[in-house]
């Protein structure tokens, strides 16, 4: 399969043909095509558009996670950005796990750059990178034990009431 | 002596261990060859270096979680403080992503100004590597050259928005006043008078034989690498990839301007400095075409739940009066939604994920700053190098402390 040009239709066609149910879901996002696929699958489907000869997916923009606490089972969403630069074509990869075993698969043998992003997103959110050569704090210190983007973690002092968003009818 | 062959100079260079003694040095948290707050220690053979460990943080200040509690305009001025050579590209990035997000067009006059302020921005953040790279060299005439200009740049946007090094310039759905008649005469002046300064920097280094042999091959990295080490911006177009946002996925009319993209050959700090240089001239011949073509028409787009109305309208009338306080409290409706949008930053791509659900601050804002992603790379940079070329490898990357860090 070729493909000239890519867009939001076939990229989705091409990974539904090659994984079926492995596509959990998909939709668009301001023109940006957004994939659920399961987390232990991670390594292989974005490896698969890594190398795959139409697709060429060799750009890791970006990588992060988002903290979701009341989707029970599914708290945390760990997001990836990739990028086709011969074609020019961007999309979002996006893997849920649990809070409770927050695991996946590394991506620093695909792309160098996951390397640090990945630190940051366990740093942050916790989230474990099964086979990271490194997997350390990178911006916050060591001796910290919790990871402060999670929504648990108020941004401020919970007794304070002035900047209570129910006083502006919320 | 023969003709010095820059090319091959690590036959001036012993391999050979001295002693057998293997030092560890601490090259920062705070150290003056570093300009800025991130540590390296360095385990040193004599002046060769065997290995390097990275520590950033030291001024992790917490945005993102910051942005989760903040409206949006009042995200602002934490995007000044990322890359802090060039506040108002990220300013204006912001802006932009919000645009994106709340479905806002702004005036083509808009985006004309918005490539102004940003063609500065660039121009003052590579006159700052460039005549550092020359400072760590040993050129200390050039820096303070081309300093003098940059000053010229920080007065416009003084006379844009009141600040100077954080900016906090324009607002979400365009700029809070009309460019003046100062700044125009200002920025007119600047173009006339700039490449002459600037031509006087290049001829003390570009050519200079002392500076080629001191940077030329000093922290080399291959296309590929660089690729897969997630650089973008001048230090992947110094390898030789022509990847640049304004040009791949343009936006605020960059696909209105004449431009080309220099890109270097081998990656090394020496490529780096010239397509810089490049990418200054490049600049300012895009300024000149946003002066020239610039449209008539308003300075904002007509968004009253984002745009602040004109205070003697607040005063008079009742609905000025609810928009402003909608939007001093952070109160405007935003649609639920993911965006990512990215603008070619002094120092790569720089990208804003935000994802909305539609309260009021973001839930979860990620920026992708090209510095953080690219120094992961700087151990594999280094090594083997020798100490000072280090130094030089570091400066010419353009590691700023508050983008690595966030």
């Amino acid at each position: 399969m070729s493909m000239a040009e890519l867009n939001n239709e076939n990229v989705l066609k091409a990974l539904t043909d090659a994984f079926g149910d492995a596509i959990l879901h998909s939709e668009m996002q301001f023109g940006m095509l957004n994939v659920e696929i399961p987390a232990d699958r991670n390594l292989d489907i974005i490896g698969w558009l890594k190398s795959n000869e139409s697709l060429k997916m060799e750009f890791l923009t970006d990588l992060c996670a988002v903290h979701y606490p009341e989707q029970k089972g599914r708290e945390l969403a760990v997001v990836y950005h990739l990028h086709c630069w011969t074609k020019n074509y961007r999309m979002r990869i996006k893997c849920f796990v649990s809070a409770q075993k927050p695991e996946i698969a590394s991506l620093t043998g695909l792309y160098n750059a996951a390397n640090w992003m990945e630190r940051e997103t366990f740093d942050f959110y916790g989230v474990q990178f099964s086979g990271h050569p490194d997997l350390r704090r990178i911006l916050n210190m060591d001796e910290m034990d919790y990871h402060p983007l999670l929504k648990q973690y108020a941004l401020e002092d919970e007794t304070r009431d002035d900047k209570d968003d129910s006083f502006f009818g919320r | 002596m023969s003709q010095l062959d820059t090319r091959n100079y690590d036959k001036f260079v012993s391999t050979e261990t001295i002693d057998g003694e293997i030092a560890t040095l601490n090259l920062g948290p705070t150290h003056p060859a570093t300009h800025g707050v991130f540590q390296n220690v360095m385990k040193v053979d004599g002046e060769r270096i065997i290995s390097s460990e990275p520590t950033i943080g030291y001024i992790h200040r917490a945005f993102e979680k910051l942005a989760e509690r903040r409206p949006y305009n009042q995200i602002t001025p934490i995007t000044d403080r990322l890359n802090y050579c060039s506040s108002p590209i990220n300013n204006l990035g912001w802006h932009m992503t919000v645009e994106k997000l709340a479905d806002i067009h702004v005036p083509k006059k808009v985006d004309y100004m918005r490539v102004i302020i940003m063609e500065l921005a660039r121009i003052a953040d590579h006159l700052v590597c460039n005549s550092v790279i020359g400072v760590d060299t040993g050129a200390l005439t050039g820096f303070t050259y081309v300093f003098q200009e940059r000053e010229k740049i920080y007065e416009m946007y003084e006379e844009v928005c009141g600040a100077r090094l954080t900016t906090n310039i324009g607002r979400i759905g365009g700029f809070e006043r009309e460019f003046s008649p100062v700044f125009m005469a200002k920025l007119k002046k600047f173009l006339k008078e700039f490449h002459i300064k600037f031509q006087e920097f290049d001829n003390l280094l570009t050519r200079n034989r002392i500076f080629m042999d001191r940077v030329i091959k000093a922290g080399p990295i291959s296309a590929e690498k660089a690729i897969s080490y997630g650089f973008t911006g001048p230090n992947l177009r110094a390898a030789g990839v022509d990847y640049d946002v304004r040009v791949m996925n343009p936006y605020s009319s960059y696909e209105d301007f004449d431009f080309i993209i220099p890109v270097g050959q081998d990656g090394d700090t020496y490529d780096r400095f010239i397509v810089r240089q490049e990418e200054i001239r490049q600049s300012l011949s895009i300024i000149q075409q946003a002066l020239d073509g610039m449209p008539e028409g308003a300075h904002h787009a007509d968004v009253p739940a984002f745009y602040l109305p004109p205070k003697e309208e607040v005063y008079r009338s009742m609905e000025a009066l609810i928009y402003h306080f909608k939007i001093v409290m952070g109160e405007t409706p935003i649609p639920v939604g993911e965006v990512y949008h990215a603008v070619e930053g002094a120092n790569g791509e720089l990208g804003y994920y935000l994802i909305s659900d539609g309260g009021r601050t973001p839930y979860r804002l990620h920026f992708r700053r090209p510095c953080f992603i690219y120094y992961q790379a700087y151990p594999e940079m280094v090594k083997g190098a020798m100490l000072s070329d280090a130094i030089l490898t570091m400066s010419s990357m353009n590691v700023i402390a508050g983008e690595l860090d966030a």
